[in-house]
């Protein structure tokens, strides 16, 4: 199973693609992505904490910052991943200094040990990813890329092609973090992508409740979902964050019911 | 490539360098190079430039030997007077080229980060001048212990937001400057404060800080009739020194840049990446960047400029350390032998002059005084009581 297969039946079948991020790390993370997988994600994205975390806003930073303290490290959090009895494709996001220190085919080999089918690595861009791409596909771990609003359009095909997974979408010009309301870029972007591509297309950044996936999703495939989830698990734990993924589950199979 | 030419096309030096920035920045840093490679061999924008930094920054700064403290330490100490700038640093030629170039793309907005505040005064005054918005991103700990250049930014027009994050230094003022940026790229320049950052920053700042050191090649010669044996200067993000270095790496002299020991990236980093570039940068074995601890909020950096990594990697320049304790006896050492209250910053290249002292005997030494003291006077009397 790759995560491009599986995200790409479930599209298939008419259902909307749901990711929750969790910090990794975080007093009852692992919880969290327990209730996450059992009210309905489709896949998981789990935040390797970074000292600077340059795309991340305040609540993913404090809940990073947070993990930090409590001596979370990558190892430590992967140990975790590889204990996890979840049946949903599980997606790293980290910082690229985090790869670049372990040695690009260490961390890949690392990852898939791990049971991790990809990665997202928000500060690496087209022109420094080769490096890292080769030493994933040997290593069979898809990395996803990100596609941003100020890409001109020739750089999208180029983005695409180097996308596993699916393409990340993101959604506005800003940092992870909840709005009031979905930004006209990421239905946009979403809109730029689709034609272009067969590739499961993702929004994320600033998608920030249930009402807004099902706004993003009726241009793209499915939605990540950062900070809103984090503010969750930092102020209710694993519980609030399981009812607030099946919340967002029941608005989007409402407003597109998959087939049977 | 002869040393301090031209990067590559993806911004390396050697294998520093590059630009290891969020997707939604790719295209403003494409199109920055574009836009400073393009004014950069416009004669209308270079004299504009050239203007400017002689009729309102006060170049060319003159060179002042140090008959005094020379005489005791056995040398002949030579001072670049970066000092007497407009606004009291070096940080001035840089922010006026970057603020005539973001006038230029059509910005009409800047963002800076400061660590002790002179890159954001610098950077609050050109924005005055040149009639755009300016918000400084600044450390809390340096809000603090830099109270006197916050407030002239705030009489300068600026809004100045203290960053709680992280270490509350200037590391975390970088990155909230980028996320800032990321958010208002497309009417905002980053007017980023050192040699350091995704390509062309650590180009381009260094390009607009060679002034400093073609000033002091020619005004050397004619003072002392030779290149000097050694350049001097402190270096936390390492503009000031790239800026006086490129006047003199093709000769003979020796070059020092001056590292606080709470923040020596090249004697105690490993590579790294962080803030969009790759350079020697101090960080735990899981790549988390460790927090900078120096007495000199503009020198409190965990990185330093990817030229420097590649200079210090190909033995070009050397990169010691000083602690405090020395820094604060060079600060007061200047002062009583000199009548020159120099910035914390270039009190370490002073502090490593003057350690050194017994080894250079008889030999010439330029520093360059990147910065004047008054914005330290506060901290110094809390030290010094």
């Amino acid at each position: 199973m790759t995560l491009e297969s599986e995200l790409r039946s479930k599209r298939d079948r008419g259902r909307k693609i749901l990711v929750p991020y969790i910090t990794g790390g975080f007093p009852g993370w692992i919880d969290a992505i327990r209730a996450a997988a059992a009210s309905g994600a489709d896949a998981i994205e789990i935040g390797l904490p970074f000292s600077d975390p340059v795309m991340d806003g305040p609540v993913i930073q404090e809940a990073s910052q947070r993990a930090l303290e409590l001596g979370a490290t990558p190892v430590s959090i992967l140990d975790g991943v590889r204990n996890l009895d979840v049946e949903i494709p599980l997606v790293v996001m980290c910082y690229y200094n985090t790869v670049f220190h372990a040695g690009h085919e260490r961390f890949a080999k690392q990852l898939v040990a791990a049971g991790v089918c990809a990665a997202i690595i928000p500060d690496l861009p087209l022109e420094e990813s080769g490096p890292w791409v080769k030493a994933a596909d040997e290593a069979g771990l898809e990395t996803v890329m990100l596609a941003a609003p100020t890409a001109p359009d020739s750089r999208l095909p180029l983005i695409i092609e180097r996308a596993r997974g699916f393409v990340y979408a993101v959604g506005l010009l800003g940092v992870t973090g909840e709005r009031s309301a979905l930004a006209a870029t990421a239905t946009a972007m979403a809109a730029r992508l689709k034609p272009i591509t067969d590739k499961p297309v993702l929004i994320g950044v600033g998608v920030s409740n249930a009402e807004q996936a099902v706004e993003a999703c009726r241009v793209a495939d499915g939605v990540i979902q950062g900070a809103s989830v984090v503010r969750r698990l930092i102020e209710g734990g694993a519980d609030a964050v399981g009812d607030y993924v099946s919340e967002v589950r029941r608005a989007l199979d409402a407003a597109f019911v998959p087939q049977s | 490539m002869s040393l301090m030419s031209d990067p590559t096309t993806e911004g390396r030096f050697g294998e520093f360098g590059g630009r290891f920035v969020p997707e939604t920045l790719v295209p403003a840093c494409q199109e920055l190079e574009i836009a400073f490679k393009d004014a950069w061999q416009d004669p209308v924008f270079r004299g504009e430039l050239d203007a400017v930094l002689r009729d309102y920054a006060g170049r060319p700064s003159i060179l002042t030997e140090c008959h005094n403290l020379g005489a005791k330490l056995g040398i002949r100490l030579i001072l670049k007077r970066e000092d007497l700038n407009h606004t009291g640093s070096h940080k001035i030629n840089n922010v006026l080229g970057q603020a005539l170039l973001a006038k230029r793309m059509g910005k009409k907005r800047l963002v800076a980060e400061t660590g002790a505040g002179q890159h954001g005064v610098a950077t609050a005054t050109a924005a005055a001048l040149f009639g755009l918005e300016c918000k400084v991103y600044m450390g809390a700990v340096d809000v603090e212990r830099q109270a006197l250049n916050v407030f002239r930014m705030h009489l300068l027009g600026a809004e100045v937001e203290a960053v709680h994050s992280g270490s509350r230094t200037l590391k975390d003022a970088v990155n909230e400057a980028m996320r800032d940026w990321v958010a208002t790229v497309e009417t905002t320049h980053y007017c980023l404060g050192s040699v350091m950052g995704p390509h062309p920053y650590p180009w381009m700042v260094r390009q607009f800080h060679r002034v400093i050191g073609d000033e002091a090649r020619e005004q050397f010669q004619a003072l002392v009739g030779d290149a000097p044996d050694v350049v001097v200067a402190c270096v936390g993000g390492g503009s000031n020194a790239i800026g006086i270095f490129s006047g003199f790496v093709d000769l003979k002299s020796r070059l020092v840049g001056v590292e606080p020991a709470g923040g020596a990236a090249v004697k105690r980093g490993v590579p790294g990446v962080v803030h969009g570039m790759k350079s020697y940068l101090m960080q735990d074995e899981y790549g988390q960047v460790q927090e900078a601890h120096s007495i000199s909020a503009g020198l409190d950096y965990p990185g330093i400029g990817p030229e420097h990594s590649y200079l210090a990697s190909i033995g070009r320049v050397e990169y010691p350390n000083v602690t405090d304790d020395e820094v604060i006896a060079a600060f007061q050492e200047l002062a009583r032998t000199e009548g020159i209250i120099p910035a914390l910053e270039c009190a370490h290249a002073l502090a490593w002059i003057i350690r050194e002292s017994g080894s250079m005997q008889g030999q010439t030494v330029l520093m360059n005084l990147s910065g004047r003291g008054d914005k330290d006077v506060g901290q110094m009397m809390e030290i010094l009581k």
